[in-house]
């Protein structure tokens, strides 16, 4: 719980000497340290050198703007774990600009925006949640009676990085799937004169949100990322491949149905559904809310939903890889569903990759992968 | 003072986007625009879909209210195709959404609405051992010792010498309309500090459940968190054990932590009393049904409408009687002037209003993407207040003996219930229940497993072969901010035709044809005051204590009645 021992962090002063000020001990901040350099896979070698860099930032100024969305990911954000010196992670930002959270409203929250602009010009991180909508100018979202698109290119003029925070603003998530009504577009496709990190997932784990954050701080710039703009410490790896599952995948021990003797045995959710085989995600490592579980933990399988378009692609949520649409695989369900039967595990473990392959070969195509991320 | 035009937007400490414009004259508010400036689109998103994946869509609409729409879209569903789920799944649905409750009302109080009445700089001015003293004076909470409020202090004034104020930047802070001492002051700004991180923790049942929160993932016909005593992977002694602690923390933060400080606030404002009551009219569908969904007496609280603050009769509540209009609204209907009924409802949108960016709505006679939801053509208030209305009138015992001892506490007369303030303490009344109702369904649960019950899925109809051609069907869920409909219309496997009825829907709804004003319009213009222009705290006071959610209450989900079997998913 709270230890209300904390204190907020004095004007100039170092990290360093605010969390002294905090009592936190030297060891504990070490601790945090080798954490995160464990969670962005940095190599222990780096650690002084984190600890270093961490020791010396000063608070930067955040805006979070929330366009079109649905709160969830900033609601993600708040769920952030702990150890409490996770929490310093967001003390350590000033967080200028936040409509869920801000005291004031209207025009003096406005007001509040623009100065945190103008004050920290070319130095603030600019986070956004929500989608763009295009059509018909803009019109499906306006705040202040402007376009959200608008607002967003002017935020973003003046950011040093952007970091693009769930999947509206990867790629305008469920307002976006077919037939997209509004014209929901993500970040990306409106700021294209800056890198823009994409911390994916309908929404993504807050830990994820900070870990980025905390790269920035300490490096300077942005986490290597893939063609997404997902960075790779966290969507490197397939799920299907950091699965606790995965032995009873290649055992074929599969759930058939809901609730059935494998479905109480913790068995392999492939045959309900799971799109782990092709969804690239830190669930299964840094897991929810407080590493309490998650989806496949909870017996639930995967919807996909921190790729592109996963609403389209990976929907049927129920339905078998790869007969699910958005693949292009002429195998039918039915088909994949005799193997099965059959004990063609081989053949399963085909199938199943086949789904990622073409995602996989363009990933190591584009250098995001390094070749021996095969998979299967 | 001349009248003038006032707005406000973004309402913030929201979910969503919502602007309010007010016309003021001499401190009062004579006219009010509630206007929703954000639409998605989802009711065309759903067309030609699994309906087992709806729930997943339809839950995106909210973040904020995350479970609510997943399971009135089950509920929809498997009204639809007559599925009855295992009486563990109806309890395992009652803990996730009780949770819901009672976290996101205790994040509501202190993280959206409290800054309302709370002044965080006025806190530097405390006593932290008087704060103290007045503390344990109402409450046994271990962490409102000297030390531990000295500490919040200290914290504050450092952050506010900062100059870095963050999201404190520019709020009201000095505004004459805030009334506590510094040292209820101190004593609310430490609670919501550490409701931050409660709400991180008890919220955790629903990761246990169902994988994530926000958002975590249900199942047509029970749930998919499959227990298992004798299994790690499942739902098993420890993951009950957490649960039961989990029930047991989130109901002393309610009782020691929440109410306590609800009732003190309350005390200082009790003119708020008289203020914002608005709609006269309450609906409530219902919600925590003990046996079956369809089974409306084994309701906790129960179903009705009441009308014109009358609480002596409440009316019975049917659905068909519920119809949108789009006089305001930016849409069109094939009928101008039409008052539909959700089954035939159609969502076309059409933009009137001006071209942005732009100054001003109010001279628009469309002006929200929010539609007008009507009961037998009145305009209705949902949420924590009619369900304590309802339930009152109704004679639930739990709730009359709340709602008794709190008048009588606040010593204030019945009718302070119909008011900005009545809204807020019926929200905190019907959090106490639920917090108590956790472990209520929690022992039967348990009581359940012992006696080797398991089961928390039904398989019959789960194969789409066994669906009958067409179907539909109706889902209620009386949500954290009011009552919800799903209605879901099946054809060949796929959703043809989905709609939604939502709190906000109800609650932000622009003027009808008549003209009658929604619930926020007319709370803002009844015997409501707006001292300082500039400074509008007074509109963030009433529309706060709604709760607002405008992602929900955009009319998002309604199918136009077409069906779309030839719309094929690639």
């Amino acid at each position: 719980m709270y230890r209300p021992s904390a204190v907020p962090w004095s004007p100039g002063a170092p990290l360093g000497q605010h969390l002294e000020e905090r009592g936190v001990s030297r060891r504990d901040f070490l601790t945090f340290c080798t954490e995160m350099c464990a969670v962005l896979g940095v190599a222990q070698t780096m650690i002084p050198r984190v600890a270093q860099a961490l020791q010396d930032i000063r608070r930067p100024s955040v805006i979070w703007l929330q366009l079109q969305e649905c709160t969830g990911c900033v609601e993600s954000v708040l769920r952030t774990a702990e150890p409490t010196i996770g929490d310093l992670v967001l003390d350590v930002v000033s967080l200028d600009y936040n409509h869920t959270l801000m005291a004031g409203a209207g025009h003096a929250v406005e007001q509040a925006l623009q100065d945190a602009m103008n004050a920290n010009k070319g130095k603030y991180v600019l986070v956004v949640t929500g989608s763009v909508p295009l059509s018909e100018g803009g019109i499906y979202t306006m705040i202040g009676g402007r376009t959200a698109e608008t607002i967003l290119r002017e935020a973003a003029a003046g950011a040093a990085a952007v970091v693009a925070v769930g999947a509206c603003a990867h790629f305008g998530s469920v307002q976006s799937a077919r037939p997209n009504p509004t014209g929901a577009v993500g970040v990306r496709d409106i700021v294209k004169d800056k890198p823009v990190l994409v911390v994916a997932g309908c929404p993504p784990i807050g830990d994820v949100v900070t870990a980025s954050l905390v790269h920035y701080l300490t490096f300077g710039r942005l986490p290597e990322a893939d063609s997404e703009g997902r960075p790779l410490f966290a969507y490197g790896k397939r799920i299907h491949d950091q699965c606790p599952r995965r032995a009873h995948f290649d055992a074929g021990q599969y759930v058939e149905v809901f609730d059935d003797e494998a479905a109480r045995k913790g068995w392999c959710l492939y045959q309900v559904g799971c799109k782990g085989p092709a969804t690239f995600s830190p669930c299964p490592i840094f897991q929810w809310n407080t590493r309490t579980s998650w989806p496949i933990g909870a017996g639930h399988p995967c919807i996909g939903c921190t790729e592109r378009n996963f609403w389209d692609t990976m929907s049927p949520f129920y339905g078998r890889l790869p007969g699910v649409s958005g693949f292009g695989i002429e195998q039918k369900v039915d088909a994949i569903g005799a193997g099965l039967a059959a004990g063609a595990l081989a053949g399963i473990a085909v199938h199943a990759t086949a789904t990622v392959y073409h995602q996989i070969k363009r990933r190591k195509a584009t250098g995001e992968l390094p070749e021996e991320a095969s998979h299967g | 003072m001349a009248s003038v035009k006032v707005v406000v937007d973004p309402i913030t400490r929201i979910e969503g986007h919502l602007r309010i414009e007010v016309q003021a004259d001499n401190g009062k508010i004579a006219n009010a625009w509630a206007s929703a400036t954000q639409f998605r689109g989802i009711e065309l998103v759903m067309q030609g879909r699994d309906p087992r994946d709806a729930w997943a869509f339809t839950q995106r609409i909210c973040g904020v209210c995350t479970a609510v729409h997943a399971i009135a879209s089950c509920r929809a569903v498997e009204d639809a195709l007559g599925i009855t789920i295992p009486a563990n799944a109806n309890i395992i649905r009652n803990l996730v959404h009780g949770m819901q409750y009672v976290q996101d009302h205790v994040i509501h109080f202190y993280h959206l609405h409290a800054l309302d009445w709370v002044d965080v700089v006025s806190a530097l001015k405390a006593d932290p051992a008087a704060a103290a003293r007045l503390a344990q004076s109402l409450s046994p909470w271990p962490n409102n010792g000297e030390a531990q409020l000295r500490d919040v202090q200290q914290r504050v004034s450092k952050f506010v010498a900062s100059g870095q104020l963050g999201i404190f930047t520019n709020g009201y802070w000095g505004h004459p309309a805030y009334k506590l001492p510094p040292e209820v002051n101190l004593l609310a700004v430490s609670h919501y500090l550490e409701a931050l991180d409660w709400q991180r923790d008890v919220i955790r049942l629903h990761a246990i459940f169902g994988g994530k929160n926000p958002h975590p993932n249900f199942l047509v016909g029970g749930m998919a968190s499959a227990i298992n005593l004798e299994s790690t992977a499942t739902i098993n002694a420890e993951r009950l054990t957490d649960i039961a602690d989990m029930i047991k923390r989130a109901r002393r933060f309610v009782e020691e932590v929440y109410w306590p400080d609800l009732v003190a606030i309350a005390g200082f404002y009790k003119d708020w009393g008289a203020i914002g009551g608005g709609v006269p009219n309450f609906l409530a569908c219902g919600e925590f049904p003990d046996a079956d969904v369809r089974d409306l007496k084994s309701l906790y609280f129960p179903r009705g409408i009441i009308l014109n603050r009358d609480l002596s009769t409440v009316h019975e509540y049917d659905h068909q009687k519920v119809t949108e209009e789009i006089h305001s609204s930016w849409y069109e209907y094939a009928e101008a002037g039409a008052a539909l009924h959700p089954w035939k409802g159609e969502t076309k949108p059409k933009y009137t209003g001006p071209q942005p960016p732009w100054s001003y709505l109010q001279d628009q006679q469309k002006y929200s993407w929010m539609k007008a939801p009507r009961y037998e053509g009145k305009p209705m208030q949902v949420g924590p207040l009619a369900r304590m209305l309802v339930a009152y009138a109704a004679k639930h015992p739990d709730v009359q003996e709340m709602v008794n001892a709190t008048l009588g506490t606040l010593k204030v007369p019945a009718t302070a219930l119909f008011s900005t303030l009545g809204r807020t303490a019926a929200r905190g009344i019907e959090t106490v229940l639920i917090a108590r109702q956790m472990q209520h369904w929690f022992d039967q649960l348990v009581e359940r497993i012992k006696n080797g019950d398991t089961a928390t899925f039904t398989k019959d109809k789960w194969e789409p072969s066994s669906w009958p051609a067409s179907a539909e069907g109706y889902g209620y869920l009386d949500a954290p901010r009011g009552a919800l409909g799903h209605w879901v219309q099946i054809s060949n496997g796929q959703v043809s035709r989905y709609q939604c009825v939502v709190p906000s829907t109800w609650n932000c709804s622009p003027r009808d044809a008549q003209g009658q004003m929604g619930p926020y319009e007319s709370a803002l213009t009844d015997a409501h005051p707006l001292v300082d222009p500039e400074r509008p705290i007074e509109i963030l006071r009433t529309i706060h204590s709604f709760d607002p959610c405008l992602a929900c209450g955009v009319h998002v989900i309604d199918a136009t009645g077409q069906t779309l079997s030839e719309v094929r998913i690639q």
